[in-house]
């Protein structure tokens, strides 16, 4: 027996807009189910998981403070995505832009300037774009696949970071921590409104959001990422060039992620340590895929799944489940985005015996 | 081979009152079809008729709105082309589905069962391929092929599921006559062996030739049966669009001005193992002429086509003259704005993205040439959807566009009529120089007619035209000079008067005549 996917003559249209929506209430289904086989009451379990954290103000921010990368990171992956580069490394370059933005409250930390903050934040989308100049450069001149030197590059990122907050950036007075020095108050990404933590970073998050939004409804060179996408021997018609889109879907997206990292290195933690992210650049993809590569959905996704960060947090704190079960609320949303995306376009089908055996007039 | 006549008597396939609507739209509105074992149908209409849509609905492609498919005297429902081939019902598409990037035996493989090993599928096909005159090297990758080959699969892939109807969905309009003649006497094995054969054409000569029956649409319905044997091309063509088609009016005297497009010993090394090299090709098309280049498929006309347009542009610029600029080297971005206009033969994917709109897809065309009109905000590049939207409609007016809606996705056209709005997008702006690969592929008697007008008209009015075709009829009605490709080599030009389809013929087969050549080719 095997099990194929036929495609469906006449997809849902309704479910296709649906879509996301369904995958959101299997996924809290699912979520229920894993809660009660860890033996916690469901129902308050999913209500401190989803509901409470959107019911205060610390919380709130919280979310902003998280929905800010992912936003950024997953409208810049939209664009890689639409035209069919398969960008998987953005965590190395939130790393990359995080550590180029850090050279000026690192290195020069004796400058005391207004333009501390713009140029780290020039530096950061300039070090999250070299980054990803890197594998744009091996797919559009070797031919490489860029999935996976984007993503091995996050690695080299990872433990570059590790090494230089250990060994050149270490502050001298923190003790042996593996941290650089506290970046200077000028350094700082303001705090949007006095109630909280969120940052400026989330505007910036928007705005790209909404700037790449008209970009590709509007402009020729979001119908150009339109083509090359769907056709680049179309593309090449029109005189696009698909190794040009390489290069500026990988930038792009490498810049956006290069500013999320310095966003949250210098509004967020205030100095250098191993670890710096949760994961954003990742769960940008599940971001970039549930918005459905619509930057406007992006930005209701990434409230979203910002959401279930801060979740996470919570049951941690009041149920005491494993912080894991964030990541695993994630993977199931992922899952069900794309099992949904599937199903509405193809329908499974059980072929129990081999092709060319089968009865003749074998219809329903 | 195939258990035929399950029901003894009666039809193989029937259709009742079957519709189906797109929207509002009835593309295809209370068809009644019967057909018999052993029979070869022709399926005749103009273009959007509704042809490709009743035959998706047989295959599964698409769900009927109502109506009835009944098969061997059960009435089936279709849920997908696997359910129709296991009923037995096997189809050759307008467009193709193959993937590009895989061998013909991989393809081939891909509509089978996957334990059959690779090997094996591909010593099947060239067995069915001797068979039947089809020939086929499954190795090749599909990239590398020409429409003519990429066909073959088409037809060996149905083969192979040992169908008791096939569906051949315009299959000769990208053939040779000689290749065309193989198909015949295929479809002819075909009918000695018990088979049905669906046959769509625009073709009606080959229709008269081979079919048994016709039935012919309009607008969505059935307007009439015949014995297609008992009518004239004239007549059945009558019965199609409802008026007597206009024959294409070459009156009135070409002025020839300068040389517009020239090639000057234009050689590009074939790009893929599969691909042609050119070589050495020379041609000048003068305003007011219409240079046609005849030739079999596969000798090198999409190489030409890419190395004129710049898709693919020559390392060295003066292997291309635009307007007497030098151009060999240029994208095809710079070769528009010099005043030449493209129209590629696939459709799909080449000329056109299917998915997008009509007004998408003449953005896509001249979005530099038009730069002006069509996108506003400097810089930003907006795209004036108004203004496009307006220009795409004119488009489609001047040229007859039949459409469901007003600005419908390119793919839910009819193969002619996108053709129709192709050829259109590049004439509404009136190029000095326009180079055509294929023009009417696919393209109904009328709509044909339609567009080789236009381009015998853009002609007269100075521009340089230059046909790539694989159609003598075509090329006789629109040339004023002819040259023939084999092999990547391009003959000399002749006047389109001082040739006869023999001496193309030889010329084809890359007979050089060359004291004759010498001797016209410099008559003009
Ligand atoms: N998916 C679709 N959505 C909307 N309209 C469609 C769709 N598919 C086909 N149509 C419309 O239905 C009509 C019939 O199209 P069809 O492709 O069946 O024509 P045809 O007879 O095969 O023509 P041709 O000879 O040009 O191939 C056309 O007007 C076309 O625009
Ligand atoms: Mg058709």
């Amino acid at each position: 027996m095997r099990i194929e996917l036929e495609r469906r003559a006449n997809p849902s249209l309704l479910f296709s807009v649906l879509s996301p929506f369904l995958a959101l209430t299997l996924t809290v289904f699912a979520g229920g189910i894993m809660f009660a086989l860890l033996g916690k009451d469901p129902v308050s379990a999913l209500y401190s998981f989803f509901i409470e954290p959107l019911l205060d103000i610390w919380s709130l921010h919280e979310i902003a403070i998280k929905a800010a990368p992912l936003i950024l990171i997953g409208a810049g992956l939209s664009v890689c995505y639409r035209s069919n580069n398969w960008n998987i490394g953005a965590e190395g370059q939130f790393i990359a832009g995080a550590i180029a933005g850090a050279i000026v409250p690192v290195v020069f930390h004796d400058w005391h300037s207004s333009l501390v903050l713009p140029l780290m934040l020039i530096f950061g989308m300039i070090g999250g774009a070299l980054y990803a100049a890197i594998p744009a450069f091996l797919k559009a001149q070797m031919n490489t696949n860029e999935i996976l030197t984007s993503l091995m590059l996050v690695y080299i990122a990872q433990l570059f970071l590790d090494w230089l907050v250990r060994g050149p950036w270490r502050s001298p007075d923190a003790y042996n921590f593996p941290v650089t020095r506290d970046f200077a108050p000028e350094a700082i990404l303001p705090e949007l409104i006095s109630s909280g933590r969120a940052n400026l970073g989330f505007v910036f998050a928007i705005v790209a959001a909404v700037g790449l939004w008209i970009m590709m409804r509007y402009t020729l060179k979001g119908f150009e990422i339109t083509v090359l996408g769907q056709s680049e021997r179309a593309g090449r018609f029109a005189g696009f060039s698909s190794k040009r889109m390489i290069w500026f879907s990988m930038l792009l997206s490498g810049a956006f992620a290069g500013l999320a990292g310095i966003s949250e290195v210098s509004g967020v933690i205030g100095k250098l340590q191993p670890i710096i992210s949760p994961g954003y650049g990742f769960t940008a993809i599940i971001v970039a895929f549930l918005g459905r590569l619509n930057p406007l959905g992006i930005i209701a996704a990434g409230l979203f799944l910002a959401l279930t960060y801060v979740g996470g947090e919570a049951v941690q704190l009041t149920l005491g489940v494993s912080d894991k079960v964030t990541r695993v609320f994630q993977g199931l949303l992922l899952f069900f985005v794309l099992s949904c995306d599937t199903l509405i376009q193809y329908r499974i089908r059980l072929v129990f015996s081999r092709f060319g055996q089968t009865s003749e007039g074998g219809a329903h | 081979m195939p258990a035929v006549g399950a029901s003894a008597g009666g039809p193989l396939l029937a259709v009742r009152s079957l519709t189906k609507l797109f929207g509002s739209f009835a593309a295809c509105n209370g068809i009644d079809l019967e057909i018999q074992p052993g029979e070869i149908h022709a399926l005749l209409g103009e273009n959007g008729a509704g042809k490709s849509t009743l035959v998706k609905m047989l295959f599964g492609v698409l769900a009927p709105t109502s109506g009835e498919i009944v098969w061997k005297g059960e009435a089936v429902r279709i849920p997908s082309p696997g359910a129709a081939r296991r009923l037995g019902i096997g189809m050759v598409f307008q467009h193709f589905s193959l993937f590009e990037a895989l061998t013909v035996a991989e393809n081939i493989a891909l509509s089978l069962s996957p334990g059959i090993s690779l090997s094996k599928v591909a010593d099947e096909a060239s067995r069915l391929s001797h068979l039947y005159g089809l020939p086929l090297d499954p190795k090749a990758h599909v990239a590398d092929l020409s429409v003519g080959e990429r066909q073959r699969i088409e037809i060996v892939r149905a083969l192979l599921q040992n169908p008791e109807l096939i569906i051949l969905d315009e299959p000769t309009s990208v053939l040779t006559p000689q290749e065309a003649d193989r198909l015949f006497e295929t479809l002819d094995k075909l009918k000695t062996e018990g088979r049905s054969v669906l046959y769509i054409s625009h073709r009606l000569e080959e229709v008269q030739r081979i079919c048994d029956r016709a039935t012919v649409l309009r607008h969505g319905k059935v307007t009439g049966a015949c014995d297609p044997r008992k009518e004239t091309p004239a007549s059945l063509a009558r019965m199609m669009v409802g008026s007597d088609v206009a024959s294409v009016s070459t009156a009135g005297t070409n002025t020839k001005g300068d040389v517009l497009l020239e090639a000057r010993h234009l050689s590009v090394p074939a790009r893929t193992p599969f691909a042609v090299a050119l070589k050495n090709v020379c041609l000048k098309v003068r305003g007011g002429e219409v240079l046609a280049i005849a030739g079999v498929a596969g000798n090198g006309q999409g190489e030409l086509f890419d190395a004129l347009s710049g898709e693919y542009p020559a390392a060295d610029a003066s292997a291309v003259f635009i307007r007497n600029k030098p151009a060999g080297n240029l994208g095809i971005t710079a070769r528009r704005l010099m005043g030449a206009g493209f129209v590629p033969e696939e459709r799909h994917g080449h000329a056109a993205v299917p998915s997008l709109p009509l007004s998408d897809n003449l953005v896509l065309a001249r979005n530099q040439s038009d730069r002006r009109t069509f996108l506003g905000g400097g810089v930003l590049g907006i795209i004036k959807h108004a203004v496009v939207r307006l220009a795409s409609r004119r488009i489609s007016e001047t040229m007859d566009v039949r459409k469901s809606g007003d600005d419908p996705a390119a793919g839910s056209l009819s193969g002619g009529n996108l053709q129709k709005y192709i050829v259109g997008r590049e004439l509404d702006r009136q190029p000095s120089v326009l180079i055509v690969n294929q023009p009417t592929w696919g393209v109904d008697a009328g709509a044909a007619s339609r567009i080789r007008q236009a381009l015998v008209d853009l002609a007269k009015s100075g521009s340089a035209v230059l046909v790539i075709s694989q159609d003598l009829d075509e090329i006789f009605e629109v040339a004023t000079e002819i040259a023939v490709i084999s092999e990547g080599r391009l003959s000399d030009a002749y006047p389109a008067h001082a040739l006869t389809r023999e001496k193309i013929g030889l010329l084809m087969g890359g007979m050089y005549g060359k004291t004759e050549g010498e001797e016209v080719a410099h008559a003009h």
